[in-house]
Order: C-alpha cells, then sequence, then structure tokens
C-alpha cells in the first residue's frame, strides 16, 4: 500500500496506523468505560461495574502503548525521546490520572463503596482526558508539535491521501475491537469469580 | 659522473615521493568515504525510516501479549480454585 512522500517523516507516516488509531481506540473505549460508570450509578449492579474497569483497564492498555509508539516516533521525526509538547504532557497527566483510578479501586474494599466512588472518579478522569488530550494542545499560542495542533496543518488535509485512509480507518476499527475484545476476556473471568464466591 | 648519479637519484626521490603522496592520498579518500557517512543510529535512519515503524509495531505486540499473558495467568488461578473446591466437596 503506497502512502504519501513526506520529508522528514518518510516511511514513519505508517505509524499513524498504530500510534493514531491506538489513541482513537482508547478513546472510544473510554468513552464505553464512562458510559458503564454512569450506568452503574444509575442502577448499582455488579455487571455494570466491571464493565466500566475493565474497559478501563484496556483503555489505559492502548493509551500506555500510544505513549510509547509516541515516544519512539518522536525520537526519529522529532529528535527526541520527550519533548515538552502540550499533547505529550496531557496525555501523561491523562494516563496518570487514569492510573490513579486503578489504585483507588485497589484501595477500597468495600465493593458498594468502591463501585460508587470508582464511577464517580472515573467521569471525573474523562472529563479531564477530553480538555488535556483534545482541547489544550489545540488552544491558540500554544506550541504543538503534533499535527492539528497549535497551528499546525492536520494530518487529514495534507498526508492523509486515500491509499492511506484505507488502513487507516480500518485500523481504528480493528484496535478498538481488539481492546474490547481483552476487555470482555476479563470481564468474564470477573463473572465466574464472582460466581465461584457466592 | 657524479652528477649524473645525483640527477638519477633525483629522480627516484621524485618516483619515490610521487608514490608516497598517492599513497597518502589514496588512504585519505579511503578514510574519507565513512566520514561523510557518519550518521547514528543508522538503522532506524535507513530505508526511509521504515525500521521506527517495525520498533513501533513491535512494541504493540509486545504490549498485547504482556496483557493477555496476565489474563490467562488470572484463568489459571481461577481454575485452580475450582479444581480445590471440586477436591473439597
Amino acid at each position: 500500500m503506497p502512502v504519501p512522500r513526506l520529508p522528514i517523516l518518510h516511511e514513519t507516516i505508517r505509524n499513524m496506523n498504530y500510534h493514531v488509531a491506538l489513541w482513537f481506540a482508547m478513546f472510544v473505549i473510554l468513552t464505553i468505560s464512562v458510559v458503564n460508570a454512569v450506568r452503574y450509578l444509575i442502577k448499582p449492579v455488579a455487571k455494570f461495574d466491571h464493565y466500566s474497569v475493565e474497559t478501563a483497564n484496556a483503555g489505559i492498555l492502548l493509551g500506555l502503548l500510544g505513549v510509547i509508539t509516541g515516544s519512539i516516533w518522536a525520537k526519529f521525526t522529532w529528535g527526541d525521546w520527550w519533548t515538552n509538547d502540550p499533547k505529550l504532557n496531557g496525555a501523561a497527566v491523562a494516563m496518570l490520572i487514569y492510573l490513579a483510578y486503578l489504585i483507588l479501586r485497589g484501595s477500597l474494599s468495600d465493593e458498594q463503596q468502591r463501585g460508587k466512588i470508582s464511577a464517580i472518579y472515573n467521569i471525573f478522569a474523562f472529563s479531564m482526558l477530553l480538555p488535556l488530550l483534545y482541547i489544550l494542545p489545540r488552544l491558540k499560542g500554544v506550541d504543538s508539535l503534533h499535527p492539528g495542533n497549535g497551528g499546525n496543518p492536520a494530518f487529514s488535509s495534507l498526508d492523509l491521501d486515500n491509499n492511506i485512509r484505507k488502513v487507516f480507518y480500518p485500523a481504528i476499527i480493528g484496535w478498538t475491537l481488539l481492546g474490547l475484545w481483552i476487555a470482555s476476556l476479563k470481564i468474564r473471568i470477573k463473572t465466574i469469580e464472582e460466581k465461584i464466591n457466592d | 659522473m657524479i652528477n649524473f648519479n645525483h640527477f638519477k637519484n633525483k629522480i627516484m626521490l621524485k618516483k619515490i615521493f610521487s608514490i608516497i603522496t598517492t599513497l597518502v592520498f589514496s588512504m585519505n579518500l579511503m578514510a574519507q568515504s565513512p566520514v561523510n557517512e557518519v550518521e547514528m543510529a543508522d538503522a532506524m535512519r535507513t530505508n526511509g525510516k521504515i525500521y521506527v515503524v517495525v520498533a513501533v509495531l513491535s512494541v504493540v505486540m509486545a504490549g498485547f501479549i504482556f496483557y493477555l499473558i496476565s489474563v490467562d495467568r488470572k484463568l489459571s488461578r481461577l481454575e485452580k480454585e475450582i479444581n480445590n473446591e471440586k477436591e473439597n466437596k
């Protein structure tokens, strides 16, 4: 599959299908997580709590992979493993917030309490994720090396030709489904665990 | 006679000098070709940086495999629990 020929990026434009698609998939999965957190708050059934946690877990996995792959990509195109890009720091903070979510869950033993507090925290974490990743880096006067941020042109117009789109969009769907599948495996394990303990 | 010998020696000297200079120059040339190509992290920047994509892909694979192994271990623990309960009954 041919890709657009661009200076500096060269073949690394193919990372779109991994790095960028992983972040898109993470966003979809974390959205599912926060929806289930709200569902749990409306109707406190353990099932929704499992959905919420395990999708959050899968989302964190995709996010961490996104950070690492982005770091590798940055090293060979921007020249450093980590730049003080607002999007990078925002992603790091967002990941820390979500890791704190797991720690918070681990620290609470009462099931009802854990479900409620972590669901509320999940909503908070998700509402932090949005500005950190999508709003702050796009503000005027913010310097971001990411395309589409800080006055940089987005990938879409210049670099995303129809050939890369053919891979990129299925890649987003693929990573999302892979994450959801792993989450569903863990949800099933948890359900069985619960049945045994009853 | 002496004069002629002196002339001959001069030619020899010139020849030796020219050979040495050619050698020195050619050594210089040999040394120079790698000097011009010095670029660190070579493999990652050759072939249009395709190995960056390879590295990214392997990190993603490693991450998923790591996570799936942790799921596998959880499942094994669960299986053990079920087997233990069966034995106890």
